[in-house]
Formats: structure tokens, sequence, C-alpha cells
């Protein structure tokens, strides 16, 4: 008896949920969207702690290791059990080639945690040189190797995601807005707006937008301070992107426009402000979302093309994009093939958003 | 049907206007001009220039107007004389510079786009006819894996990986052998060779694309009435699947050609810088960058045009493909 009382609960539970409850649920039953949650989740945190995740900070760099491969991490010492360890690290030159090459000596430097570092500000706020881990004085840990002028590709990469995530992640949103905006306009109001409206956003997606980039990255300053850069590459993505949306948000609302409930809201003297806001908007928000997650990865992506054509950030402020511009060429990759682990971060977000974009979908139909 | 056509070439007209506009717009905000930029290089080299030299070269090309004039002129000679001005890193006429290697980049954009569709569709298929088998993750992983890796990225990792197995990363779309005895029938195959980095960088993510739209149609198409009736009836399976679902789920795809047209534009510009092909994509790259703004708003004008184009077919080819559009009506 008292299982069917539950059970009769539970489908009550399901009867009174609001769409959004309903949402949620069949989101965490998603199984690849719940491990992309985990993953993006986990990337984002590491991002707000980049500082004290990496070692070493932006401006650091040591030419004495420049092209360094990745430090081995050791736990045994001539057989002796040492706990975490890195050897220090000679410079000599290869014989036949006289290329610079990198051998282990036997100085054993300890992998140490919350060891004093350079000073920043975690979250922006408050003032420290704690870091996850470092190495005892004298020694150098590059857990995916060093770049051309010897600075750690580890700490950058960390350093890196605070720009390479939150550029789509702004970039998304100004779109989505810009979109809904344009787009509700062009859909509610019809006649000559729509028509102006239809026409920009035809021009614009007429445009290849490789070029657009190329000509409003041009476009930028030279001599502005790296915080203004990245507004105006996200900008620049968003300004090209929102014209997908407002076609989707200007059918929708050509479709909805017509409906019983808004005439009757009209009757009822409701503003088209508020008829559009808290009529129309929420029954396709969620499909909405679904289309703003599905862009992010496509803006990771530009992000990375931009750097590669050295449109985007500028240095020492680095970004995923700018990392991999460095394996640009067939020699990098063959001699220092650690420089493609930023890749993996990127294949990692972009596909953990587009599953999660996936799951989401799944979740916003309500056929299903 | 023709009727339809003209009157579609009729409303393009104005739209061709606007993008040119807006090209001519963008391509100009960048500070300074081809002058500029020149002056610069040749005062690098140790070239002397006075303010009266630099005065005379701007009134020479046309550049001492405001670039709504310069625009105007631009036009006006495009439209009367089918001149599109003059490139001034080539020092030749702008067409004489696209003609080199406008069809070049029409073969390359061409065979991408045959073959996004010739692959991506019967994989689409599959997929759909085979949901959660084994061929299904296969291909939608590789679909993501080309979506989640940057162009640019994938053409240095194939050539790398192409260097490793043959010796020969496959840079160029001509072998040593066509570039020093021309191109002829037997190594044509080489040409072909060539191709298939490219065709795989800048046509996967397109692929992958249409895999997903595919598998995703059929799959709704699937569970639909009509369906379900076929198959009570007793209609073939092979039927049901290559008559009737499958010609409703081409639609997305089909209107989605024009933007396919404009992405394999994108992403051939940067493939084509890294892997060195001969196509447009660099020319217009090193356009933009030294300001060489007409060959660089021809060759934007000629994308948007083929664009444009590319909508039109698409829309016909709806037509054909779906009888409940009727253009000629719709048209009138």
């Amino acid at each position: 008896m008292a299982l069917f009382k539950k059970k009769e609960k539970n489908n009550e539970d399901y009867y009174l949920a609001s769409q959004w409850t309903l949402m949620g649920r069949k989101l965490v039953k998603h199984r690849l969207a719940r491990i992309s949650m985990f993953i993006l989740g986990f990337l984002y945190i590491s991002a707000l702690f980049a500082n004290f995740i990496a070692p070493y900070n932006l401006t650091a760099y040591d030419s004495k290791y420049m092209n360094l491969q990745p430090t081995k991490v050791h736990m045994f010492h001539e057989g002796n059990f040492e706990g975490p360890f890195v050897y220090g690290i000679d410079v000599e030159r290869d014989a036949k080639t006289k290329q610079k090459i990198y051998v282990e000596n036997d100085e054993v430097y300890k992998v140490q945690f919350f060891v004093k570092g350079s000073e920043y500000k975690l979250l922006g706020l408050f003032k420290t040189d704690r870091h996850l881990f470092g190495v005892e004085e004298g020694g150098k840990i590059f857990l995916f190797g060093a770049d051309s002028m010897g600075r750690d590709l580890f700490s950058r990469m960390f350093l890196g995601s605070q720009i390479s995530l939150t550029i789509p992640f702004v970039g998304a949103s100004i779109s989505f807005i810009l979109g809904l905006l344009l787009g509700g306009i062009s859909g509610y109001f019809g006649g000559m707006v729509d028509n102006v409206i239809q026409r920009v956003i035809e021009v614009l997606s007429s445009l290849p937008t490789i070029p657009l980039w190329m000509a409003l990255s041009a476009a930028i300053p030279a001599n502005i301070s790296v915080v203004k850069v990245y507004l105006y590459i996200t900008i620049i993505l968003s300004f090209i992107s929102w014209t997908g949306l407002a076609r989707v948000v200007r059918g929708k609302f050509i479709s909805l426009r017509n409906e019983d409930f808004v005439m009757a809201a009209k009757l009822a003297g409701v503003t088209d402000f508020k008829i559009i806001l808290k009529h129309l908007v929420p029954g396709f928000l969620g499909y909405l979302i679904v289309n703003v997650t599905l862009e992010i990865p496509s803006m990771i992506i530009g992000e990375t093309s931009m750097s590669f054509l050295g449109l985007g950030i500028r240095s020492p402020a680095t970004s995923w994009g700018v990392l991999l511009e460095e394996t640009k060429t067939i020699t990098s990759i063959a001699t220092y093939p650690w420089r493609l682990i930023p890749l993996f971060a990127v294949i990692l977000t972009v596909l953990a958003f587009n599953f999660l974009g996936d799951g989401l979908r799944d979740a916003a139909d309500p056929y299903k | 049907m023709w009727k339809y056509i003209s009157k579609r070439l009729l409303i393009a007209i104005p739209t061709i206007i606007l993008i040119s506009f807006a090209i001519f717009f963008i391509i100009q905000l960048p500070e300074g001009d081809y002058i500029s930029s020149y002056i610069s290089r040749m005062t690098s080299e140790g070239e002397r220039f006075t303010e009266a030299d630099i005065q005379a070269l701007r009134a020479q090309y046309g550049l001492d107007k405001p670039w709504y004039a310069q625009y105007f002129v631009w036009m006006v000679n495009i439209v009367t004389k089918g001149d599109f001005g003059y490139s001034f890193a080539y020092s030749r006429p702008v067409w004489s510079v696209i003609m080199d290697r406008l069809p070049l980049t029409i073969i390359v954009s061409l065979t991408i786009m045959i073959f996004t569709y010739a692959v991506s569709i019967p994989i689409g298929i599959y997929s759909a006819l085979h949901q959660y088998s084994v061929g299904d993750y296969i291909f939608t992983a590789i679909g993501f894996l080309g979506m989640a890796i940057p162009n640019f990225l994938l053409a240095i990792i194939l050539m790398y990986t192409s260097f490793k197995w043959t010796g020969d990363p496959l840079i160029g779309l001509f072998s040593t052998d066509m570039l020093q005895n021309g191109i002829h029938f037997y190594n044509i195959g080489e040409f072909l060779k060539h191709m298939i980095i490219p065709t795989i960088v800048i046509g996967t993510s397109g692929t992958c694309k249409v895999i997903r739209t595919v598998r995703a149609q059929m799959l709704d198409e699937s569970v639909k009435q009509y369906t379900l009736t076929a198959r009570a009836k007793g209609v073939s399976e092979r039927v049901i699947t290559y008559k009737y679902c499958l010609r409703a789920a081409l639609n997305p795809v089909v209107s989605g050609l024009a933007s396919s047209l404009s992405s394999i534009f994108s992403g051939s510009t940067i493939s084509a810088i890294v892997m060195n092909l001969a196509i447009q994509g660099p020319v217009l790259y090193d356009a933009l960058k030294v300001q060489d703004m007409y060959l660089a708003g021809t060759i934007l004008l000629v994308q948007a045009i083929l664009i444009i184009i590319g909508t039109l077919i698409s829309d016909i080819v709806l037509a054909a493909l779906d009888p409940r559009i009727r253009l000629a009506e719709r048209g009138a």
C-alpha cells in the first residue's frame, strides 16, 4: 500500500511540475549531457582558479628552457621512494645536429603543494602568493613542456582558458540579446521594419565570415589594452553570429503572433512589449537556450581561427588560440608535439558544449 | 519557372548593391589605405617620400577622395565598362588577377561540396536506419571530432601524417611533376591525391552538419503517420526509406546549400593559407592585409554573388523536391 501511495505521489509530482523542472529532470537523465555538465563545471572552476593552479604567471619565462619537452614526474630515486619529484635539467648539444637537447641530471627537486610563488589576486579579490603546486627552489616543472620563449605551457593553458572560455560565453550572450531583440521586432511588427532587418541579415550572412573578421579586427586600433582587445573580439564574433538566431526568433514570432491568446491579450489592453516578454518569449525560450549553447563551440573555434590569423589576443596575454598558433607549421608539430596539448582542451570543451546542447534540445522537446 | 527565376534575379540586384556597399564600407574601416601601407614598406627599405609625392600617389590611384566617392566610381565602372578596378599590389587590372585563380577556386569548392553531400547523405541515412548501432556511434564521433578540431590544425596534422606515411606532405594542389611538365591526362591522379587533404579539412565541418541534419530528419520522418500508413498497406521498406522519408528529410539540407557554400569559402581561406593552395583565399587575405581594396572588394563581391546564385539554385531544387512548394505561383 505504501509503495502504491508513493508512486501515486510521484505521478502527481510529474503532472504538477513546471516546464523547467521537467526539462531539468530530462536533462539529468541524458547521460552524455550529464558528463558534459561535469566537464564544463570542472573547466570553468579551473579557469576561475587558474592563477592558483598555474605554477607560473603570464609574464614568467626562462630563455634557458626554450622548447623544453614536458618534465617527467618521478617517484623513485635510485630505488628509494622519494614521493613525487623532478630531476634538474642540463642543456646539451646533439653531437650530430648541433640542436639543443635537454637531459635530466641527478639533482632531486621535490614537488610541493601549496607553495609560495609569484603574487596574484585570487578571484580578483584576495592577494596571495600560494600556488597549488611547485618544486623546490632551483628546480623547474614544465608539466606540458615549454614554448619557444621558455614559458610553461601548463600554466599558459590554464591562464588562457580564462579568455577562451569566457569570450564565447559573453559573445553568445550578446548575440542572444541581439538576435532576440531584432528577430522579435522583425517578426512581431512585420512590414517595413521586417523588410529592413531581413535585408541586413541577408547581407551579413552572404559575406564569408573570415574576411569579415579580418576587416573588423584590422579596424581594432593598435596599442590598446588587452581587456579592450578582448572586448572588441567578443563584439566581432557576436556581431556576425546573431543573424541565425534572429531568423529563428522571427519565424517563431510570425507563427505565434496570430494565436488566439495573443489576440486575447491585445484585447485586454496588454502592451506590445509585455506581450512579447510575457506571452511569446516563454513559449520558445528553451529552444533559444539550445541555440545559444550550440553557438558557443563555434565561437571557441572562431577564436582559435582569429588567433591563427594573428587577429586575436596579443602577447603576453594568452588564449588557447594563441597557444595553438605556435603549431601552425609542420616542423613545429614534428619537433615539439607537446604544443598540441591545448588542442585537447579545445576538443574537450567543444564536444562538451555540443553534447550539452543535444541534451538540452531533447529535454526542451515536450514531445519526447 | 522562368518567370520566377527572372523575378528572383531582379530582386537579387538591390541585395548585391547593398552587399557591395557593405563590403566596401568594411574594407575601408581599418586606418590608412594602400598608399600608407606601401609607403611604410618602402621607407623601411630606405626610400624617402615627400608629402607632395604621397599626395600625388593618392591622386593617381584616386584614393584622395572620400570612401563613398571611391565606391561610386568603382560601381559605375563595373556597371558601365565591366572594369573592376586596378590592383595596386599586382599592378594589373583586378579582373585579370581574379581570373588567374577563379576557375581553380570554383573547381575546388565544387569538389568539396559534391564530396560533402555524397558522403554525408548516405552516412546520415545509415545512422538513422541503424540508430545507436556501433556504426552510428563511430560516425557521430568522427563527425563531432571533425567539428571540434580547428581547420588549420586539422590540415597541419593531416599533412604531417601524410609526410610520415608516404614521405610527401602533399602541399599545394599540384605535384612537382605537374608544375614542371604541365597538366596532362596521366598526372590528373596526382591532382586528385593533392585534393584529398583540402577536401577532408574544408569539407568535414559541413559534412558532419549534414550528417546530423539528415539523421535527425530521417528519425523524425520515420515515426510520422504517413510512414505508418505506408507500412500498414505493405509498401516495402526500401520505398518508404528512399522515396518517402528521404525526400522529406532532404528539405533542410537543400535549403542549407547557400550557407554551406559560404562556409566553404571561409574555411578554404584559412586552410589554403596553411596548405599553400593556389585558390583565392590567400589572395584575399593578402589583399585585405595590404588594403588592396579593389581586389579584396571584387573577390568578396564575386563570392557573395556565387552565394546568392547558390540560394537561388537551392530554392529551385527545393521546389523540385517538395511538390507543396510552387515557385511560379508564388513568384508571380
